[in-house]
C-alpha cells in the first residue's frame, strides 16, 4: 500500500475506536468522571483538609495529578482491550485479516484509539478537578510527553491482553488484580517518602510510580523519582510492548486457526 | 494468462492435530464462475479461509493473479473479496459505516468509499436500511450487507462462502441474477454451496472436495455428460399389476400406475414409447427422477469414502 493509503487505513482504525467509545459514552465516558468526582470531594475536600501537607503541598493538589494518572493509565488499558477483544469475539477481525492493512497499522490505529479514550477522560477529569483546586503546569512538555507515553504503554498492554484473552472474564483480572493495586501503591494518594525504607524500595519496583511522579512532577514540580530514568524506561517498555504486539499478530495469534 | 486463484498442494492440519486439506490443488482461470461443492466437514471453508488469509495453512502455495501470499500478500489481498460463511461484522455499527470502514482499510478515501458504499448497498436493496445497526437486519440482508462489503474495493475475484445459505427463493434468484451480473462484467467468482442447481445455472467450473482431498474438477457440462443413464418417472393408464415387459430397459413399478425408467443416454426415448403404446399404455405425464448431478455427487463422495476406507 502507499502511505497515502496507508494513512486512511490507519485513520480509519481511529475513528471507528474514538466512535466506539463515544457510542458507549455511558460506560465509557461517564463512569470515571463520577468515579473521580468523588475521588476529589471525599479525599481531596473531606479528609485531605485534615491530613494536611503532603510533599509541601494541599492535599488535594497533591492528589490531582494522581487520579488524573489513573484515569490515563485505566481508560487507555480499558479501551484497547474491550474492543480488542469484542473483535475477536465478534469476529469482525476478520474485516482487517482479509484487507492489506500491514500489522504495524492495525497495531497503531488501535493504540491511537487507546490514546484517545485515556487522554481524553485524562481531560474530563482534569477539567472536573478544576472545581475543586488551581492546576498550574510546571513543565508543559514533561506533562503532554508523560500523559502520551503512559497511555501509549497502557494501551499496548490491552492489546496484548486481548490476544491472550479468550473470555470476558480474562479481560478484567489484569485491571483488577495487577492494574489496581499497583496504581494505589504507585504514588497516587501518598509521597513514599511517609514509608519506612524497605518499602520504599519495594516501591521503586512499581513501574507506575514513575508514571505518576513523572506526571506529577510535570504539574507541580515535584517527584520521588528521577525523571530521566523514568523517561527511558518509558521508552524502552513501549519499544518491547510494541514488538511483542507485532510478533502476536504476525503469528496471527488468538486470531488465526 | 495468469490464473486468477491457483493453489497448489495445499495442506492444513489443525491445532487440535486433524488434517482437514490433504493436499489440495485447484486452478480457477480469469472470469470463470467457479464452485467449490462437497458435503458438510469437506474442507471448502478452510480452503478459502486460508485464500482469504483467515486461516494459517500448514504447507502449500496458494497465489491471486500471480501474487503468492507468501511474498506479494498485500497485492494478493487488494485483489479478493471476501464473503465468509458466518457473520462477521460490528452488529453494533451501522451499515453505512461497515461498508465505509471497509472501504478504508484499503485505503480507498473516504469520499470514494461513500459513493462505492452507496452503489452497492443500493444494488444489493440495502439502501433503505444505511443507517441501522446491522444487528437488527434480517438474515438474508446481512448476507447482502457481507456481499457489498466484500466488492467495496472493487476486487477482481469474489470469493462467496455459501452465499445463498438461509435466503428465501426469490432473493436467491436476484442474488444469482446480481452474481452473473459482476461476472460478466469481468469479475472472476468462486462460491461454496450445498445446493447443486445452484452450481448447475450458475457456475461454469466445478471442483468437488471431499475430506479434504479434490474427487473432482472439471467443468459442469463435462460433469453432466458424464451422467449416462437418466431415471423417469411416467404415471401411466390403465393401471398395471405386473410390471410391462420392455425390452432393453431397466425398469420397476412404484405401484400400479407409477413406472420408474432408467433410461441411458445411447437408447433415448422414442422406443419406451412405442414399447408402451403397442402394449396399449398410456402415459399420462412425465417428470425426470431429482437432480442428477445430486446423484452424481452422492457416488463421487461414496466412492471416495470407500477408497478411503481401503486406503
Ligand atoms: N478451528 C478448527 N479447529 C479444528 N478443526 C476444525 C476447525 N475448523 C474446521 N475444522 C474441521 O475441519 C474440517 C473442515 O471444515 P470446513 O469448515 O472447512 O468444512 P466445510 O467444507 O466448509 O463444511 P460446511 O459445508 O459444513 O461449511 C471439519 O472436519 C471441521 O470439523
Ligand atoms: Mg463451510
Amino acid at each position: 500500500m502507499k502511505p497515502r493509503e496507508l494513512f486512511i487505513a490507519f485513520w480509519t482504525i481511529v475513528v471507528k475506536e474514538i466512535r466506539r467509545f463515544m457510542r458507549i459514552w455511558p460506560q465509557t465516558l461517564l463512569p470515571p468522571a463520577i468515579t473521580m468526582t468523588l475521588y476529589f470531594i471525599i479525599f481531596g475536600n473531606l479528609i485531605g483538609s485534615r491530613i494536611g501537607e503532603m510533599g509541601g503541598f494541599d492535599y488535594m493538589e497533591y492528589i490531582v495529578p494522581g487520579l488524573i494518572m489513573m484515569s490515563v493509565i485505566t481508560n487507555s488499558y480499558g479501551n484497547v482491550v474491550s474492543s480488542f477483544y469484542g473483535t475477536k469475539f465478534q469476529r469482525h477481525v476478520e474485516e482487517l485479516l482479509v484487507s492489506p492493512i500491514p500489522n504495524w497499522v492495525i497495531l497503531s490505529g488501535y493504540v491511537v484509539g487507546g490514546v484517545a479514550r485515556g487522554v481524553g477522560v485524562g481531560l474530563i477529569v482534569t477539567l472536573l478537578s478544576l472545581f475543586f483546586t488551581d492546576l498550574q503546569v510546571h513543565h508543559l512538555f514533561v506533562t503532554i510527553s508523560i500523559v502520551l507515553m503512559t497511555s501509549i504503554l497502557f494501551s499496548l498492554g490491552g492489546f496484548i491482553n486481548a490476544i491472550y484473552a479468550n473470555s470476558f472474564d480474562d479481560i478484567s483480572i489484569v485491571p483488577t488484580f495487577v492494574l489496581t493495586p499497583l496504581t494505589y501503591l504507585g504514588g497516587v494518594f501518598y509521597s513514599i517518602q511517609l514509608l519506612p525504607e524497605f518499602w520504599q524500595g519495594v516501591s521503586m519496583l512499581n513501574p507506575i510510580l514513575y508514571m505518576v511522579n513523572t506526571f506529577r512532577y510535570g504539574i507541580l514540580g515535584v517527584s520521588d523519582i528521577n525523571i530521566v530514568f523514568a523517561f527511558s524506561m518509558l521508552l524502552a517498555v513501549i519499544a518491547v510492548l510494541f514488538s511483542y504486539s507485532l510478533y502476536l499478530l504476525q503469528k496471527g495469534k488468538g486470531i488465526r486457526s | 494468462m495468469t490464473a486468477a486463484l491457483s493453489i497448489r498442494n495445499l495442506r492444513k492440519t489443525y491445532g487440535n492435530g486433524f488434517e482437514a486439506l490433504k493436499g489440495i490443488s485447484l486452478e480457477v482461470q480469469q472470469g470463470d464462475f467457479f464452485a467449490l461443492l462437497g458435503p458438510n466437514g469437506a474442507g471448502k471453508s478452510t480452503t478459502l479461509g486460508i485464500v482469504s488469509s483467515l486461516v494459517n495453512k500448514s504447507s502449500g502455495d496458494v497465489e491471486v493473479f500471480g501474487h503468492s501470499l507468501d511474498t506479494a500478500h498485500a497485492q494478493a489481498k487488494m485483489c479478493l473479496g471476501v464473503v465468509p460463511q458466518e457473520f462477521n461484522f460490528n452488529q453494533f455499527e451501522k451499515v453505512m459505516d461497515i461498508v465505509t470502514t471497509q472501504a478504508g482499510y484499503y485505503g480507498i478515501p473516504p469520499r470514494l468509499a461513500r459513493e462505492r458504499a452507496e452503489y452497492y448497498l443500493k444494488k444489493l436493496g440495502l439502501w433503505d436500511k444505511r443507517n441501522q445497526v446491522s444487528r437488527m437486519l434480517s438474515g438474508g440482508m446481512k448476507r447482502r450487507l457481507m456481499i457489498a462489503r466484500a466488492l467495496v474495493h472493487e476486487p477482481r475475484v469474489l470469493i462467496l462462502d455459501e452465499p445463498t445459505a438461509g435466503v428465501d427463493i426469490e432473493l436467491r434468484r436476484s442474488m444469482w441474477a446480481f452474481l452473473q451480473e459482476i461476472n460478466r462484467a469481468g469479475t472472476t467468482i468462486i462460491l461454496t454451496t450445498h445446493y447443486l442447481e445452484e452450481a448447475e445455472s450458475l457456475c461454469r467450473n466445478i471442483a468437488i472436495i471431499d475430506h479434504g482431498r479434490i474427487v473432482k474438477d472439471t467443468s459442469v457440462k463435462a460433469l453432466l455428460q458424464q451422467l449416462n443413464t437418466e431415471t423417469f418417472i411416467l404415471d401411466i393408464n390403465p393401471p398395471q399389476a405386473a410390471l410391462p415387459a420392455l425390452n432393453g430397459y431397466q425398469a420397476r413399478l412404484e405401484d400400479d400406475h407409477t413406472l420408474v425408467v432408467d433410461v441411458e443416454k445411447t437408447q433415448g426415448l422414442s422406443r419406451l414409447f412405442s414399447e408402451l403404446s403397442s402394449q396399449r399404455i398410456e402415459v399420462q405425464s412425465m417428470r425426470n427422477k431429482a437432480n442428477r448431478l445430486e446423484e452424481l455427487f452422492v457416488s463421487l463422495v461414496d466412492k471416495n469414502l470407500t477408497d478411503e476406507k481401503n486406503a
